[in-house]
């Protein structure tokens, strides 16, 4: 099974929330509690129990590239 | 690594291989557009195949007035501002006289079928071996929110306070069919940037789009189905549902001109 | 090289051609459509590129774009052609993309006639388009000096990143006269394209041609810019020819056909014992006016004479600042004024003087 993970741009985000409704695994969630370097609240991955598969549907969809996807195939 | 322990976000970045990131041919630089503006989406398709065809150093942009005027900053690419409406005309005159670059065209609903459309419609008549995206978002976005040729029927916008009326205004025009009526067109197919699979699709057709230029076979032009979502008042996910769901209906994703060559491919 | 019979618009063309265009997009119109004509035939013949656009609109756009990459581009059109291009005239000498352009003038306003007039002066010299600048303007009277000033259009052009207009009239454009062509211009290196022009960003960073500055401390950086360059275009490039200027009483001041006219009437006048001199002025813009104001200071009058409702005119007051009268006599419709109505203006012009200056008193007869 193969694991991933994204890293945001924190302050490229404008909070359009296309990635959050498009992740499968329900990993990436818009921040309630602060605001990026312009004033939007930006997407987080929040996956404790490593359910990202690096599948890059959030990178496919965000139009403002925040996202770099990485993906471990652990069984290669 | 023990497969009984599930790796950490360090260790993946660390051991793992990089699936997406940001491509070279555009600048790593934040964009001016609204939140969720499919725009974004777009750039990002056309500088992946930049990349991937290796067109960075052979590429000429010519960009429009809308929303997407100062995309010129956004790109890796030599690049010039047309005249709203004048892109395809600006093109004519670079690829004429360097007949080796990749020229193409950015334009919006207004660019290019209200004022341009004389441009449009003689460039692909013409034959000219340009590549066309046509960003269709059923609305004038810069000049916040007035009707488009591609405004659809009772649809209400700031210059049609009561709905698009076809009595009045005429029906939306559709610009792909209408300019893969001409023989100088080779390739021109619309596509839509709302899901995961017509993403994928019409990032395809870019690639396709510029191989054709890279082939001297004539005028190709992808129509993308795009979202406003300030404009349309909505937010970013529910504009992707309206493309689904009320564009395409009127606007049919498809291949409208495929030249024969092309379709070996 | 011996002397050829040419017509003037096919002058102009192959005087272009020899002085170096790369690209011609261009549209019918009368009364210039042979120049298109002519380089729909020679341009493809010598590997260069030729289009007829869709219209001058197109033309215009068409020249910006093969402008920005650095290639000499042209196109040529006449005055509701002219008007069409405004904006992208415009756009062009906001982003500095050198062009050149040739105005073959007809009647107006509107669709107008297809006769020969003057009448686009205002539109070529005050800026051809929105913003503030100016073109070069030149205007040949002869076949010859339309070769001549064609001929030198692209280097000025790219010496200044401006937009040069040749300004001619219908009767210079149809008229045949011999003259001489000059030889033709080498094409062209990559090495001496401009450091400027978009040509695909191999090995180098990219660059941009853009007149578009959202900040108002940029686009004034710009203005400020332009009008320095015009300063410079203004100290140097000014053009114009006297004769029989050192003892003229009166001066005649007229530009392109009507300026050759205008010698004529002046023979005529200084055989009739009139001292009078022509002024003509061959840069419209920059307009030629210093010393214009030097022999407005020796001049009993100047009289104007355009195929237009006066246009220079308004160029020859500011010079002259009221330092001597200044009469104007002009045709519109495309009409072309004769020596001969223009000695009469002339003549009633004198004695209108000569009755004001003279002194008053009882014995001064009716």
């Amino acid at each position: 099974m193969a694991r991933g993970t994204v890293v945001i741009e924190v302050d490229r985000c404008k909070g359009c929330e296309l990635c959050t409704t498009i992740c499968p695994q329900g990993v990436l969630h818009t921040t309630h509690d602060r605001f990026n370097a312009r004033g939007y609240r930006p997407a987080q991955l929040i996956d404790p129990t490593g359910k990202c598969t690096g599948c890059a549907l959030c990178a496919l969809i965000c139009p403002d590239v925040c996202l770099t996807v990485y993906r471990y195939d652990p069984r290669r | 690594m023990d497969e009984n322990l599930a790796p950490t976000a360090e260790q993946i970045i660390e051991q793992g291989n990089v699936v997406y990131k940001r491509p070279d041919a555009l600048l790593d630089t934040w964009t001016h557009y609204c939140p969720g503006c499919t725009h974004g989406i777009i750039h990002r398709l056309i500088a992946e195949a930049i990349d991937e065809l290796g067109l960075r150093e052979k590429a000429i942009l010519v960009a429009p007035v809308g929303c997407s005027v100062l995309m010129y900053y956004y790109f890796n690419v030599d690049a010039v501002e047309a005249a709203h409406g004048r892109a395809p005309a600006m093109a004519t005159g670079l690829k004429r006289t360097q007949p080796d670059k990749v020229v193409f065209t950015y334009q919006g609903d207004g660019d290019l079928a209200s004022i341009g459309a004389a441009e449009i419609l003689h460039a692909a008549n013409r034959g000219e071996r340009i590549t066309v995206f046509f960003v269709n978002n059923a609305v004038y976005g810069m000049t916040s929110g007035q009707m488009a040729p591609t405004t659809l029927p009772g649809m209400v916008t700031t210059s049609s306070p009561t709905g698009r009326d076809v009595k009045e205004h005429g029906y939306p025009m559709r610009m792909a069919e209408i300019i893969a009526g001409l023989p100088g067109a080779c390739y021109v197919v619309r596509r839509s940037v709302h899901d995961a699979r017509t993403i994928r699709q019409a990032k395809k057709a870019v690639i396709t789009a510029f191989k054709t230029q890279l082939a001297g076979l004539g005028l190709s032009m992808v129509e993308f189905l795009s979202s406003c979502p300030t404009n349309w008042h909505m937010s970013p996910p529910d504009a992707m549902a309206w493309i689904r769901d009320t564009m395409m209906p009127y606007y049919p994703l498809g291949d409208f001109k495929v030249a024969e060559e092309v379709k070996n491919w | 090289m011996a002397k050829e019979l040419w017509k003037g618009n096919e002058a102009i063309a192959e005087a272009a051609i020899r002085g170096g265009v790369e690209a011609f997009f261009g549209y019918p119109i009368t009364p210039q459509t042979e120049l298109l004509e002519y380089m729909a035939a020679r341009m493809p013949a010598l590997g260069r590129a030729f289009l007829q656009a869709e219209s001058e609109v197109a033309s215009i756009n068409m020249v910006y774009g093969a402008a920005c990459g650095g290639a000499r581009a042209m196109t040529s059109s006449s005055s509701p052609g002219i008007s069409l291009m405004q904006e992208g005239l415009s756009y062009i000498a906001g982003s500095e993309a050198p062009a050149v352009l040739v105005d073959v003038m007809r009647g107006g306003p509107g669709l107008g006639n297809i006769q020969p007039s003057q009448s686009d002066y205002f539109q070529m010299t005050r800026s051809a388009g929105h913003g503030d600048y100016h073109p070069i303007v030149l205007a040949p009277s002869t076949i010859q000096e339309a070769i001549d000033l064609m001929y030198e259009a692209f280097p000025l052009a790219e010496k200044y990143r401006t937009i040069v207009i040749l300004a001619a009239d219908g009767s210079l454009g149809q008229m045949m006269e011999p003259a001489e062509m000059p030889p033709m211009r080498p094409p062209l290196a990559e090495a001496e394209r401009a450091a400027w022009a978009v040509r695909g960003a191999a090995g180098r960073d990219k660059r941009l041609i853009t007149s578009l500055f959202l900040k108002e401390e940029e686009l004034e950086a710009l203005n400020q810019h332009l009008q320095a360059k015009l300063r410079r275009i203004e100290a140097t490039e000014r053009r114009w020819e006297e004769v029989a200027t050192a003892d003229a009483e009166f001066l005649l001041v007229a530009f392109g056909t009507v300026g050759r006219t205008c010698k004529s009437v002046m023979r005529e006048a200084r055989q009739q014992g009139l001292k009078v001199g022509l002024y003509r002025p061959i840069s419209l813009w920059p307009f030629p006016w210093p010393r214009l104001r030097e022999l407005a200071r020796q001049a009993r009058g100047m009289l104007v004479v355009e195929m237009n409702a006066g246009q220079m005119l308004e160029d020859v007051q500011l010079a002259v600042e009221g330092r001597c009268p200044v009469q104007f006599y002009g045709r519109t419709g495309g009409v072309i004024p004769l020596p001969d109505e223009i000695l009469a203006a002339l003549y009633d012009f004198v004695s209108a003087q000569r009755d004001a200056n003279a002194p008053a008193g009882p014995t001064s007869g009716g």
